[in-house]
């Protein structure tokens, strides 16, 4: 599946080229900030209309994840709705969607900053969740261990022209990348990112497959690079 | 008709002039509602615009806005604002003159519009941000006349389609004002007098005498122009000498970029210390507003300048131009010379000194053009609908509109003249609830009707439309200041060069060598670093594209047996390229093909314009592709595209095939990185996405995501979504240009000479040092990241 095997805490984790992570052991996907519902949000607040087919397309992409892997589990790391009022938004149509996207398996709603509190939806609603020796929530925690999150949206850049989405993994945890349509990215050379992730981090880009390169950081000064 | 006023009059006496006889028909024809006066730069054209104000203002003028003067520039509004004070206040005219541009301070602007002055100079812009607040109607209500300057140049651009909107809410404001246009000379007076009068009213057209012809050469230097590259560093020395015999130089290069790296060796080469200094469009506002200050009290001896200078300011003596590159556009060449030595009637003086070998044929053909007076230009089709949107929109933020009657209003710009109800319909709808065929925001209406006037539902949306204004796009920026506490504002350079700079990094910006610190809250932090060698040029400027006349001028050139009229080395570069490769030739395609630096190359040489060679690149590119080629990237030029991969291509000619070619056009163009970039820039001026305002950007984690996701998803759930639409408009006529792929292909009618060579040929070599270079995102690059990948993941003992 062109993804990219690693272990977190003794799990063999995938990162696929969609940007889910898949816990083969578990049957498990994982996706990160999903963000349905940012047109209607953006609309709502600042008067900005933007297509508004960015759940349509984050929802197709997710059920062709779910169709190639029938997950037994689902799990969504938070900031799956831009806000709980676009929860609330939602048609009938996407609604329906859903319902039988969570039909036969077991579906777990991680909160997030976005969507904090329950939702009208089915499936469990959880601050975090922990399985195995694995702990997932929406933020990464400084002392965590085989810890998953999402939440920064990282972005990685390998070459001047080469600017994609990634994980970053380490061995105490790994990020994912948003999976939502309409949702920008963080540079992982960045402050908090930069702090959270070990030395020996790595990141995933995703693509067209999965592509390990070191974690790129910001250099620090004085030691001035010749590669530009 | 106005006579000059007596104390008018005397003051010209006093002095010693007298008026030229342009000036005063203008003053004969003050009461013309439309009129054009076209004359050379140089011709006293603004002080003949502005003589009729004058007159109607010379004696107890009443309260209130007279005449608003607009200029593309907001450095000529200013200076327009110095030279007409000093007239003023020694005539001792009661007239009041202010500016007002995106530099005004707030407070002033406030003031302005309770309260505005005779004359009011300023830009498209600033005028469009004024019709957009409810007190408009108050401000222009007394208005006479509307100045527009450089109309020639502003009639190019979607800024002078916005303007022209403008103008028609001005005439609906203040019906009998009077509208005056001000152009340098043009191949089609006519067609400039119809984009400025009411539409379908006519236009009166002023024609000064054209002066006499400017003493224009290319400068003589001891060494030959490098073979590649621009910036013209190689003719320093000979600059000098030219600056020392004269009083005032202007030095215009094309890009920014070259314009930094020029000045730094000037000034390194100034043994003199002569005062010398740069100005370009990316340096801080306090910095441009030295230099202009300085030259305006004729400190300096020369200044290092791009197109920021470019249109009619008159800034003292200057008695030299020097147009370093090839100046790609005869017309602007005729503009740029006519800096010089600002009187009526003195030939003006300028000296060409090409970047590199192919721009002598370059420049040689600009001269000869200037010369036979054959200027270049290419009509514009009707308006285009994102500024109609825009200005759809900021009537709204001013008040409740009434469809009928804004329509109306509307179709008097003579761009918009032939728009349709069911356009103007589908503008309206955009800007109400952003025209998707999902009706999904019927809550979110950004218009609603009311009582049959469309107004806005949200009046804190108004904010944003204003925010919004305008019609230039520039690349995303990110400002630049000396770090530490209030560190000094240095200028800007283009995001995406800022992502790629790393601590230690040292660019060239305001003519110092600079250092990277870092990147807080969206500005680049940097240190002094002096004597130190810059790294990485900063920032790519506006690329110009060579008119079509002046490359038909280059192939006939290069059909010539020897070359006479060119310098030596040059003709025996072109005789080199003769004998390794061949010349192109008018009704044939050359493509050579040969190895360089691990990559295989190919160039095909069309001369078909920038724009089209680049389209050229895109589709021959995706052919490579389908044919397991692995294409990583090309860069166009006016002349020819270079493309690069990782295998050689051994029959270029099925690659041409036209039907192919066409097909690549209508099948799977739509997804590239030229028709985003297309996109991008209409969703800016619609307002779909926010223009990033500097102070305005969101920082942190919530990075703005990009245009090209939001063109992806219409393409897939609404392609026939308006701003699709107005998207396939633009490329087709812009950058896409297939017009001018078709008129080669026809040219060239199948006779292609291939050429399969070992090394880079001398005509090839300029093109390796372009910038522009568009990568292609295909199994190519896929193997590049794969092998990046590898060897990193090695490197950092991971693998």
């Amino acid at each position: 599946m062109n993804g990219h095997e690693f272990t977190l805490a003794g799990a063999r984790l995938t990162a696929l080229p969609s940007g889910a992570l898949w816990w083969g052991a578990r049957r498990m996907l994982v996706v990160s900030d999903l963000h349905l519902g940012k047109s209607d949000r953006a609309a709502r607040r600042t008067g900005a209309l933007l297509p508004p087919y960015e759940t349509e397309d984050t929802l197709a992409r997710l059920d062709a994840d779910i169709a190639a892997l029938a997950p037994a589990s689902l799990l969504c790391l938070g900031d799956s709705f831009d806000d709980l009022a676009a929860a609330d938004a939602l048609s009938e149509a996407h609604l329906l969607w859903l319902a039988r996207m969570m039909a036969g398996r077991r579906w777990l709603w991680v909160e997030g900053n976005h969507d904090p509190g329950p939702l009208t939806l089915g499936g469990t609603h959880l601050a975090e969740h922990r399985e195995g020796d694995l702990t997932f929530r929406h933020i990464a925690e400084t002392d965590a261990t085989g810890e998953v999150s999402g939440h920064y949206h990282p972005k990685a850049r390998v070459a001047a022209s080469i600017v994609r989405p990634c994980f970053l993994a380490d061995e105490r945890r790994v990020i994912l990348p948003s999976y939502g349509t309409y949702t920008g990215g963080l540079d992982c050379r960045s402050g908090p990112l930069a702090e959270v992730m070990g030395p020996d981090a790595i990141a995933l880009l995703v693509g067209p497959k999965v592509t390990p390169v070191p974690m790129p950081r910001a250099q620090s000064v004085g030691k001035s690079s010749t590669a530009s | 008709m106005v006579m000059l006023p007596d104390k008018i009059a005397a003051w010209f006496t006093g002095r010693g002039w007298s008026a030229h006889p342009h000036q005063l028909t203008m003053l004969q024809q003050a009461d013309t509602p439309a009129l054009l006066l076209v004359a050379p730069t140089g011709g006293g054209k603004t002080l003949a615009g502005f003589l009729p104000t004058l007159a109607e203002l010379a004696d107890n003028p009443a309260p209130g806005l007279h005449t608003l003067y607009i200029s593309p520039l907001k450095a000529l509004a200013a200076d327009i604002k110095r030279n007409l004070t000093t007239p003023v206040q020694q005539i001792d005219l009661p007239i009041r003159i202010e500016d007002r541009t995106g530099d005004t301070s707030y407070t002033q602007r406030r003031r302005q519009r309770a309260d505005p002055p005779h004359i009011l100079l300023t830009t498209p812009e600033s005028l469009a941000l004024l019709l957009s607040y409810e007190d408009a109607g108050r401000t222009f209500a007394g208005l006479s006349r509307v100045i527009v300057d450089e109309i020639h140049a502003l009639a190019e651009s979607k800024r002078g389609d916005q303007l022209m909107l403008a103008l028609s809410r001005l005439s609906a404001l203040a019906p009998g004002v009077r509208r005056v246009g001000l152009s340098a000379t043009v191949e089609d007076p006519a067609a400039i007098g119809r984009f400025l009068a009411p539409h379908p009213e006519p236009c009166h057209i002023v024609s000064a005498d054209p002066g006499p012809d400017p003493d224009i050469r290319m400068l003589d230097t001891p060494d030959p122009p490098p073979w590649a590259g621009g910036g013209g560093r190689y003719a320093i020395p000979t600059v000098l000498t030219e600056i020392r015999r004269h009083r005032t130089t202007l030095i215009f290069h094309n890009t920014r970029a070259q314009a930094e790296l020029f000045f730094r060796d000037l000034w390194l080469a100034n043994d003199e210390g002569l005062p010398i200094a740069i100005h370009h469009g990316s340096l801080a506002r306090e910095q441009r507003q030295k230099v202009e200050a300085a030259m305006v009290a004729g400190e300096l001896r020369a200044i290092v300048c791009t197109g920021t200078l470019d249109l009619g300011i008159d800034w003292g003596d200057v008695d030299l131009v020097i147009q370093v590159g090839a100046p790609k556009n005869v017309k602007r060449l005729v503009q740029r010379i006519g800096r010089a030595n600002h009187r009526y009637n003195a030939p003006s003086k300028a000296l060409l000194v090409p970047a590199n070998r192919f721009e002598v044929v370059e420049c040689i053909a600009a001269l000869e053009a200037a010369k036979a007076h054959d200027l270049d230009g290419d009509p514009r089709g009707p308006g285009p609908r994102d500024v109609l949107v825009q200005h759809i929109l900021a009537m709204a933020a001013a008040g409740p509109i009434d469809a009928d009657a804004l329509f109306a209003e509307i179709r008097t710009a003579a761009p918009y003249a032939a728009l349709t109800r069911a356009d103007f319909d589908a503008c309206l709808d955009f800007a109400a609830n952003g025209g998707y065929a999902l009706k999904a925001y019927d809550r979110y209406q950004r218009l609603v009707q009311k009582g049959g006037l469309w107004q806005l539902r949200d009046p804190r949306t108004a904010q944003r439309i204003r925010m919004n204004l305008g019609t230039i796009i520039g690349t995303e920026t990110v400002k630049v200041r000396l770090r530490g506490r209030g560190g000094q504002p240095l200028g800007e350079v283009e995001e995406g060069f800022a992502a790629t700079l790393t601590p230690g990094d040292t660019f060239l910006m305001g003519g110092e060598v600079v250092r990277y610190e870092s990147l807080r809250e969206m500005t680049v932090e940097v240190s002094r670093n002096r004597g130190g060698e810059p790294k990485i040029a900063a920032f790519n400027g506006t690329k110009f594209a060579t008119s079509t006349q002046l490359s038909q001028r280059i192939l006939r050139m290069f059909q010539q047996k020897s070359w006479p009229n060119l310098p030596d080395h040059t003709a025996e570069w072109l005789m080199l390229q003769r004998e390794v490769s061949k010349l192109p030739e008018p009704d044939r395609l050359l493509v050579e093909t040969f190895p360089h630096d691990g990559r295989e190359h190919l160039v095909a040489y069309g001369f078909a314009g920038r724009n089209a060679q680049q389209t050229l690149g895109l589709l021959l590119t995706h052919r490579m592709e389908v044919q397991g080629l692995n294409p990583l990237g090309f860069v166009a030029t006016d002349y020819a595209t270079l493309i690069w991969g990782l295998d050689r291509v051994d029959t270029p000619a099925p690659l041409f095939a036209p039907d192919d070619l066409r097909e690549g056009l209508e099948t799977w163009l739509h997804g590239n990185a030229v028709m985003k970039r297309t996109f991008r820039n209409s969703a800016i001026i619609v307002g779909l996405i926010d223009r990033n305002t500097p102070g305005k950007r969101k920082t942190g984690r919530q990075a703005t995501f990009s245009s090209d996701i939001l063109y992806d998803t219409l393409r897939k759930y609404d392609p026939d979504h308006l701003l699709m639409q107005i998207t396939r408009e633009e490329a087709l006529k812009g950058l896409v240009d297939f017009g001018r792929i078709e008129e080669m292909l026809a040219r060239i009618n199948g006779r292609i000479d291939h050429k399969a060579l070992t090394r880079v040929t001398p005509l090839a070599a300029p093109l390796f040092l372009e910038p522009g270079r568009i990568p292609i995102k295909g199994a190519g690059q896929e193997r590049i990241l794969a092998d990046t990948a590898a060897r990193l993941m090695e490197e950092a003992g991971l693998a």
